[in-house]
């Protein structure tokens, strides 16, 4: 029972990650960059329901919308200030400049809410309906958080999954991840079209804040940045530019990173999600979805 | 010797040494007449690391065109290695032949895993290898927080869980604490051991860039596949940039673990990576000397701006996002050129300005 328990946290937590991952895996396909800052997102979305929800009392759902609206706005104006002029520069300076926009959401956050840890409050906590989920007599209960988590990050796939493959908006994102230049030539709005990338990516990220926050309720300015480099190896590791290989990818390592927890070492935890990326990009540099799946974004 | 026929890249190249010995110069006569603070002598020795660093990890960003994130982890297992020698050595050996080692130690351990996170990864492109050795950077911290070494005398001992484990017997001694790292170090670095350093490193990586290899290694930063076209072996190159470049991370590492009495794992993070790599992009990506510079008043600067020191990240960070923009955006770049061109032009000529323009 003790090993279900860890297994359901691990796939709680890599739902997390596969959100998370499924913003740098449809920014990376198709703006062909690493958003670095990414991490940083979610931490400044976890920072607006802290204070909505947790300090003011709103609704829990209104304040993760709001959340999704500050962060939607913050990743396109990072976007149309750093990235852009950079859209034809080489990719180191992409990347500086992406590691320069992490630490600075970071030091604002910190200059702003200060850098000691806040204790976040579950966005589930004050409800009536989630409940903790009792099994097998008591042996093995599930958290309120952990089905909230693993159900939102199936829909939020699954829509995500329709409004690629089947709205003009999806078809456009396709095109564009496919061949820049040959979509603008067909009418496709190339900068219109990273942005809504970015929109949606930033988007997801405050809901995986939340999620994230509710489960790990620790929150400070570093709080993006592990979880945010974490999420990079899952969708490397289900190979990057593939949203079913960000979930699959967010999953096993989720698993992986729970259950190296509690059978081998907690300080080791960390350095054994890293290995496997190292293992993965050696043995089989695409990724575990990264050939097969026709579905770039 | 007519400086005025010497080769442009000799010129430049003394014109670095010259700076790097005349700041040790004036250290010194400042040092003599008792002008300087004690924080800033202090600083010296960082000083020393932090600009190795920079020269070491241009070498990989700056010359070779690879993003390294895991210059830190270098620094880290060089500094872990070369102090256990010196800790252990020190006592019974003498100490100048101790130092010695300690540095060639730390270093060629810091060589030994560049080779080994070099080999799989300069296979993979840009981002994939920044992401890598950033990951490889966690991984050295992770460990080498959670890493127990004591030695007795049945011999070395060595766990990753707890100090109670090693099994050692009672006349043991606990060599590196886990997270409480290595502790009780005599001190040893001090600021002409690091000037000797920064003049080897210079030396060395100078004449690599100048050398035939090292115009190999710029040529596949420019265009991967023109120089495997024309026959240069493209890893053998990318290798020799990247282990030389751990190499000196590795001696810094020892020089600046040295500085301290004690020497923990947290010290060599991913901050320290990027602070790096702060240095190398503002002294200029691909400029040795602009990251001797860059390295050694970013290093001093906090100091003396104290009740800056809270905006100091949040500079740094603006800092990095402008200069990239500023030199690698192609509108900026033509901007720049445009300007340019107008101040040379300037008052000259009115009415061809507008055609310039």
């Amino acid at each position: 029972m003790q090993f279900f328990s860890y297994l359901i946290n691990g796939i709680s937590l890599g739902s997390v990650y596969a959100l998370i991952a499924l913003g740098y895996t449809m920014v990376y396909g198709i703006a062909k960059m690493l958003n670095f800052a990414h991490g940083d997102v979610i931490m400044i979305g976890s920072y607006v329901v802290f204070f909505t929800f947790g300090t003011s009392g709103m609704n829990p759902v209104l304040s993760i919308l709001l959340s999704m609206v500050v962060c939607t706005i913050l990743g396109v104006t990072v976007e149309r200030i750093a990235y852009r002029p950079l859209r034809e520069a080489p990719s180191l300076a992409v990347l500086i400049t992406a590691i320069g926009v992490s630490y600075l959401l970071q030091q604002v956050a910190q200059l702003s809410w200060k850098s000691d840890p806040k204790s976040f409050i579950s966005v589930v906590s004050g409800s009536d309906f989630l409940k903790p989920l009792t099994l097998f007599d008591g042996q093995l209960t599930i958290s309120a958080e952990t089905i909230v988590t693993i159900i939102a990050c199936v829909v939020i796939m699954a829509a995500l999954m329709w409004f690629v493959n089947c709205t003009s908006a999806g078809h456009a994102m396709l095109a564009v991840s496919e061949d820049r230049g040959a979509a603008q030539l067909m009418g496709v709005n190339v900068n219109a079209t990273i942005s809504l990338t970015f929109a949606i990516g930033s988007a997801l990220a405050a809901v995986a804040g939340a999620l994230l926050c509710s489960s790990y309720p620790t929150l400070q300015p570093t709080t993006g940045a592990m979880p945010g480099i974490k999420a990079f190896v899952a969708a490397v590791f289900g190979g990057i530019g593939s949203i079913p290989g960000a979930f699959v990818g967010g999953v096993l390592l989720g698993i992986i990173e729970n259950l190296s927890k509690a059978y081998i070492s907690t300080q080791l935890s960390d350095a054994i999600v890293f290995l496997v990326l190292i293992v993965v990009l050696i043995v089989k540099p695409t990724g575990l979805l990264g050939k097969k799946v026709n579905v770039k974004v | 010797m007519n400086i005025k026929n010497m080769k442009r890249s000799t010129r430049s190249n003394l014109i670095t040494f010259g700076i790097v010995i005349a700041f040790y110069l004036i250290v010194q006569i400042l040092s003599a007449a008792g002008l300087l603070t004690n924080s800033f002598k202090g600083q010296l020795v960082p000083i020393c690391a932090y600009v190795i660093l920079a020269i070491s990890l241009n070498l990989t960003v700056g010359i070779l065109g690879e993003l390294s994130l895991g210059h830190a982890g270098f620094m880290s297992v060089g500094a872990f290695s070369g102090t256990l020698v010196w800790v252990t050595m020190s006592p019974t050996t003498p100490q100048p032949l101790a130092l010695l080692l300690a540095f060639v130690v730390g270093g060629v351990v810091a060589g030994i895993f560049g080779f080994l996170v070099g080999v799989p990864v300069l296979r993979l492109s840009g981002d994939y290898l920044a992401i890598v050795t950033l990951a490889f950077g966690e991984i050295v911290k992770n460990v080498m927080n959670a890493c127990y070494l004591g030695l007795d005398a049945n011999g070395l001992h060595f766990s990753l869980k707890d100090a109670g484990s090693l099994g050692m017997e009672a006349d043991g001694k606990v060599l590196i604490n886990g997270a409480m790292g290595i502790t009780g170090i005599s001190k040893a670095s001090n600021f002409t051991i690091g000037t000797v350093l920064v003049i080897l490193t210079l030396l060395v990586i100078l004449n690599l860039v100048h050398s035939r290899a090292g115009r190999a290694i710029t040529s596949i930063r420019d265009n991967e596949i023109a120089a495997r076209s024309v026959g240069i072996p493209i890893t053998k190159y990318k290798l020799m940039a990247f282990v030389t470049s751990a190499v000196f991370a590795g001696i810094a590492g020892v020089l600046y673990s040295l500085n301290y009495s004690s020497l923990v794992a947290k010290k060599f993070d991913y901050n320290t990576s990027i602070l790096i790599l702060v240095f190398v992009v503002l002294g200029g990506i691909g400029n040795l000397r602009g990251s001797v510079i860059a390295a050694a008043v970013l290093t001093v600067l906090p100091e003396m701006l104290r009740s800056m020191n809270d905006y100091r990240m949040l500079i740094y960070a603006i800092v990095l996002i402008v200069v990239m923009i500023f030199n690698q955006s192609p509108q900026m770049i033509e901007l720049r050129s445009k300007l340019t061109a107008r101040w040379r032009k300037g008052g000259k000529d009115e009415t061809k300005k507008k055609g310039v323009a």
